[in-house]
């Protein structure tokens, strides 16, 4: 069901399009030109909006495309996402293998801009678009007996150098409690600025859930299925120390190599100051999840 | 010879011109993160640039001597003024973790403290002042050339430490940290005394 959830950033927090398509070329051009007003409208205005297309599309964490933060960038367009499609099973009554389009149909994929928090301690803010993983789950018909659901990337040996490198054990695979991805804010984002996902954001097709560090909110996915036991995921099983299941965004529980009180907003500059990181990414409604539970233990 | 000719070209370069050409490029590096830097992150990509090419000129600096002993490269003339430069990208880049990146005082010492990556590289940091200060003739003849040998073989063990360093700070797998401390070891391989290790005939 859409718009079960309202955001407390709204457009004024996105970079209007025509300033983020060519912010570099205009502020380039406005210094050419010696036009100080200008340049000084543009960065007021990237002031008050932390994250432009090319932020986001030009700074991420996908390793299959290489560990570099611009590898993605580089390497993603190899990425092959025609045809695709997604098998949902396990524990589900209408398991089935469905084209992108069958996945979507029936489907409204709505605006949600997020903060999106980093387990390095940077942060960026990204209007995706997507559709709430509930809706999905509820029309597979999600069986009484399953507690969490798992997510599987796409590997793609040919195309994916991290893959041909072996930096990780591929696929990569995320999962979440059954209750954390029926929660409202839980999204599969099918794009981002109103524009088809970019290949270094996961296209076509990731989750997003903006309360826990960003390496939950798996790319590019082949395969969901429920499961009655907690799935293996990548990052806990390279280190569980330092990854845990949860990896809720939590200032009070460091990195055992970081802190992670305060994070960076990218798209700051060279003199850009950190801020206070805020428990569960700031989304406080997800709370009652986790009541009872020690998170300093199920971090 | 190709050594010969290598060293002929060599000596046409003065030495002090490796501190004009780091204090440029370390100027560089900063005037493009502030203007125009390839990332949305330029306080990390600073850092790394920095504490990369410190670590480069450290390897530099170690091959020097097996340079000279085995091919015959001489780069001696050159050698205060390698390890000078990446003293002071060393330098740069703690004071870009420091003041741009940490933030603060206190956090920069919890860094220290808990972080043992932080740990590696500060302690490698330490090893390199004494060096760093004691880099001039004057100092040689205060101290005697031969103490000051001595001294300066603190550089292997910052070496290993600023390899460590770069190794733990990476997330996943990496190949690129691996190498710089498998040159590094090999460098110091060389220096081991080896005929003293053969069983005597």
């Amino acid at each position: 069901m859409a718009h079960r959830w309202k955001n407390d950033l709204t457009h004024a927090d996105v970079t209007p399009k025509s300033a983020f398509f060519n912010r570099r070329q205009i502020m380039a051009g406005a210094a050419g030109l010696g036009v100080a007003s200008i340049a000084g409208g543009v960065s007021a205005q990237a002031a008050l909006v932390p994250n432009s297309f090319e932020d986001i599309t030009s700074y991420n964490n996908y390793y299959e495309f290489g560990t570099g933060k611009s590898d993605p960038v580089d390497n993603a367009h190899q990425l092959q996402i025609e045809p695709w499609s997604i098998t949902v099973d396990g524990l589900v009554d209408n398991p089935g293998t469905y084209s992108l389009a069958q996945f979507m149909s029936g489907l409204t994929v709505e605006e949600r801009i997020y903060r999106f928090r980093c387990v390095e301690a940077w942060s960026m803010v990204v209007p995706w678009n997507g559709v709430e993983l509930a809706d999905i789950l509820t029309r597979a018909g999600v069986q009484s007996g399953a507690r969490y659901v798992a997510f599987e990337t796409v590997v793609q040996p040919d195309n994916m150098i991290g893959v041909q490198r072996g930096v990780l054990d591929f696929p990569y695979v995320e999962g979440l409690r059954l209750d954390e991805a029926m929660h409202p804010l839980t999204l599969m984002a099918t794009g981002l600025y109103g524009q088809p996902m970019p290949k270094q954001n996961g296209a076509p097709i990731r989750l997003v859930v903006p309360w826990k560090y960003g390496f939950k909110s798996i790319k590019s996915i082949v395969r969901i299925t429920l499961t009655e036991t907690e799935p293996p995921t990548t990052w806990s099983g390279i280190n569980s120390r330092e990854y845990g299941f949860y990896s809720n965004v939590n200032p009070t529980v460091d990195h055992p190599r970081w802190s992670q009180a305060t994070e960076r907003e990218i798209g700051g500059g060279l003199f850009a100051s950190r801020r206070d990181t805020l428990m569960f990414n700031g989304y406080n409604e997800v709370a009652p999840l986790y009541a009872g539970m020690d998170l300093s233990v199920n971090f | 010879m190709i050594a010969d000719r290598i060293n002929a070209g060599l000596r046409r370069v003065p030495p002090w011109s490796l501190y004009v050409a780091g204090a440029l490029w370390a100027a560089w590096l900063f005037f493009i993160g502030v203007t125009n830097p390839p990332t949305p992150e330029p306080i990390n990509w600073l850092e790394r640039e920095y504490g990369n090419l410190a670590l480069k000129l450290l390897v530099v600096g170690l091959a020097v001597t097996p340079l000279r002993r085995h091919l015959r490269i001489n780069l001696m003339p050159f050698r205060r003024a390698i390890g000078v430069t990446a003293f002071f990208f060393v330098l740069a880049h703690f004071l870009v973790f420091a003041i741009l990146d940490v933030q603060s005082v206190a956090r920069v010492w919890t860094e220290i403290v808990k972080r043992p990556y932080v740990t590696v590289g500060m302690a490698s940091f330490l090893l390199l002042i004494p060096l760093g200060a004691t880099s001039n003739n004057a100092s040689i003849r205060r101290i005697g050339a031969a103490t000051w040998r001595k001294l300066h073989k603190l550089v292997y063990p910052a070496a290993i430490l600023a390899a460590i360093h770069y190794l733990w700070l990476s997330k996943g797998f990496q190949i690129e940290p691996l190498v710089y401390l498998a040159l590094i070891l090999a460098l110091l391989t060389f220096r081991l005394p080896w005929k003293r290790l053969r069983p005597a005939t």
